[in-house]
């Protein structure tokens, strides 16, 4: 009875072809699912449990920034095969299929654009891009983003998502570390604040450059946050990791992080945050 | 498959020393070098290039010197300087001033140790996040009195453990790439072994980075990346090849500026003549660098790692 008015209710706002995976998501915590307009309202927030899910790079400038204030930077970089890497497949085939899933170069996404009417320049990793590893665009891009805030003279926002370098390209995709910290003391040089905003999961090379140089680190509610990944730790000292080990709550104990903040209290928090360091008023 | 190493070099040697004599007595022995020289290009050619794993054993052979190996040889006065001031004194990355063939420096070393009791007190050159806070520290120290930088790499990796997490890993590899990046003295890197990852990297960040010929640097060891690729780390050859690890590759892709070149069959047959080639090349350039105003010295080393990278754009 319950599960015909279910049906009943639902069937007439569907697409014809359209099938239930696109109207409701299943939390990945609770495994409540939830209605996909409920989610979109929340933050991409499990409105049972407070599970923040993963978001990919559009959904996460549509949740921070104002709304149609997004003017993209770039994403006129391509990544290229030079290690002509092979393993169970070609990394070229690898990469349009990232590219094809996700419908950009590679896993990154910048611009420019305000939040809550502050301007800020974004950068964004996408975590659907092959796990949002980090090779030579992504390093490129994030420089030349926060080349952008330094020229343009607002604070820079950088959200990260990633498994860590890239190893398709091996020294290439570590020397990114070096760079994009390159980029980051052009803009630390002037006086614009940096802001990082780790989301799950942030790992690797990621977590050992530019996302824990920030004047400020913000990270999100329950979201894994390391160097070495678990897995490895596990394996090298053969104990079980203790109960919310490398979670952002377990960092903020340690001192690692300034602050866990909810994905719905984003937008004021920061714009508070940049507000006070650039002694901005706004003009609202 | 090598051919035989033993007779290539005998051979060498045989070499060196005719050359030593007509060095010292001004004879010409052309005559008799020449056709040993012929000798020794043959037998190197039968022997063939190295596979990129046979380097990687090669940077691992039991024997191969150590950072403080180097440093026995090449350095008087060495001091080290111990600890973070914060938490503790980490083994696996140590340091100090010395004077490099001469020149006071401030040596960043990865000592693997060199015996079984050693190597683990190291733990086989992967550091804690003390390491990488001692390098700053000791980089500020070197900034403080104009001491150009030498840093001799040879890790895995930095140390995957549950309290090396905890203290900040990832925070303390980033804050060692930005401080090196910052410094306005000359910074001469060599990795002598193993360049293994961030850990590598975090003391890696230098106006001129060399490698030795049979050393390996990459983001990740062939082991990792066989067990992330195939989930089985003995796969680790089939890595090596695809990660483009050894030392012609890097040079080949822009990383290095430099590979030093190894007695033939590996630095561990003759550790004398490996720690004269590392002592020239590191001195050359550190002789280089010191003619450079350290505002030339901050912006080269900012705008070398700023070019790296291999993409298009549309």
């Amino acid at each position: 009875m319950a599960l015909d008015r279910f049906f009943r209710r639902r069937r007439p706002q569907q697409q014809p072809g359209a099938d239930v995976p696109e109207l409701w998501t299943q939390c990945p915590q609770c495994k409540e699912s939830i209605y996909n307009r409920d989610l979109l309202s929340n933050a991409y927030v499990c409105p049972k449990c407070g599970h923040h899910l993963r978001l990919g790079a559009a959904q996460r400038v549509d949740v921070l920034l104002d709304e149609g204030s997004f003017t993209p930077l770039s994403g006129k970089v391509r990544p290229v095969d030079a290690l002509n890497f092979h393993d169970t497949e070609a990394y070229t085939d690898r990469l349009r299929r990232a590219q094809a899933k996700t419908g950009r170069p590679d896993a990154i996404l910048t611009g420019s654009g305000t939040l809550l009417n502050l301007p800020v320049t974004l950068a964004v990793m996408d975590f659907a891009f092959s796990g949002g590893s980090m090779g030579s665009v992504v390093g490129e891009e994030i420089s030349r983003a926060a080349e952008f805030a330094a020229e343009h003279g607002t604070p820079l926002l950088i959200v990260t998502a990633s498994g860590g370098a890239r190893m398709q390209e091996s020294a290439l995709s570590l020397m990114q570390m070096a760079k994009t910290t390159v980029a980051l003391e052009t803009l630390a040089e002037a006086g614009l604040p940096y802001v990082s905003i780790l989301s799950d999961p942030t790992t690797g090379g990621v977590t050992a450059s530019f996302a824990t140089i920030a004047d400020v680190i913000v990270a999100e509610p329950g979201a894994l946050i390391g160097f070495a990944g678990p897995r490895v730790i596990q394996q090298t000292i053969r104990q079980h990791l203790p109960e919310g080990f490398q979670r952002a709550e377990f960092l903020l104990d340690h001192g690692m992080v300034d602050a866990v903040v909810d994905r719905r209290e984003q937008r004021p928090y920061l714009a508070n945050l940049l507000g006070l360091l650039t002694k901005y008023e706004a003009s609202a | 498959m090598t051919g035989s190493p033993e007779a290539l070099r005998e051979l060498e040697a045989r070499v060196r020393d005719l050359e030593a004599t007509a060095e010292r007595t001004g004879q010409n022995l052309d005559a008799s070098i020449s056709p040993l020289r012929q000798e020794v290009q043959r037998l190197r050619e039968a022997s063939g290039p190295l596979s990129r794993w046979e380097r990687v054993q090669l940077a691992r052979a039991p024997g191969r010197p150590t950072a403080l190996d180097y440093v026995d040889r090449l350095c008087t006065g060495f001091t080290e300087l111990h600890g973070d001031r914060r938490f503790g004194d980490d083994p696996a990355l140590i340091g100090g001033p010395a004077r490099w063939m001469g020149v006071p420096v401030m040596l960043l070393l990865q000592q693997k140790g060199r015996d079984t009791k050693t190597k683990i007190k190291r733990r086989f050159g992967s550091a804690n996040p003390e390491g990488y806070r001692k390098a700053v520290r000791l980089m500020d120290l070197a900034e403080k009195f104009g001491l150009p930088v030498v840093a001799l790499v040879d890790t895995q990796g930095a140390y995957p453990g549950l309290e090396a997490e905890e203290r900040g890993q990832g925070w303390a590899i980033a804050e060692s790439i930005r401080r090196m990046l910052s410094l306005r003295v000359p910074v001469v890197c060599a990795v002598i072994g193993e360049g293994g990852s961030g850990g590598a990297l975090a003391v890696g960040v230098g106006n001129r980075v060399l490698i030795q010929e049979n050393a390996w640097y990459s983001v990740i060891s062939p082991e990792g990346a066989a067990s992330i690729i195939w989930k089985d780390a003995s796969k680790a050859p089939l890595a090596a090849e695809a990660l483009k690890l050894t030392a012609p590759d890097l040079l080949d892709l822009g990383i290095v500026e430099e590979v030093i070149p190894e007695p033939t069959g590996g630095a561990h047959l003759n550790p004398e003549e490996a720690a004269a080639a590392v002592g020239e090349a590191v001195g050359r350039h550190l002789a280089e660098l010191m003619a450079q105003s350290p505002q030339e010295l901050k912006k080269g080393r900012a705008a070398r790692f700023r070019a790296l990278g291999a993409f298009t754009e549309t």
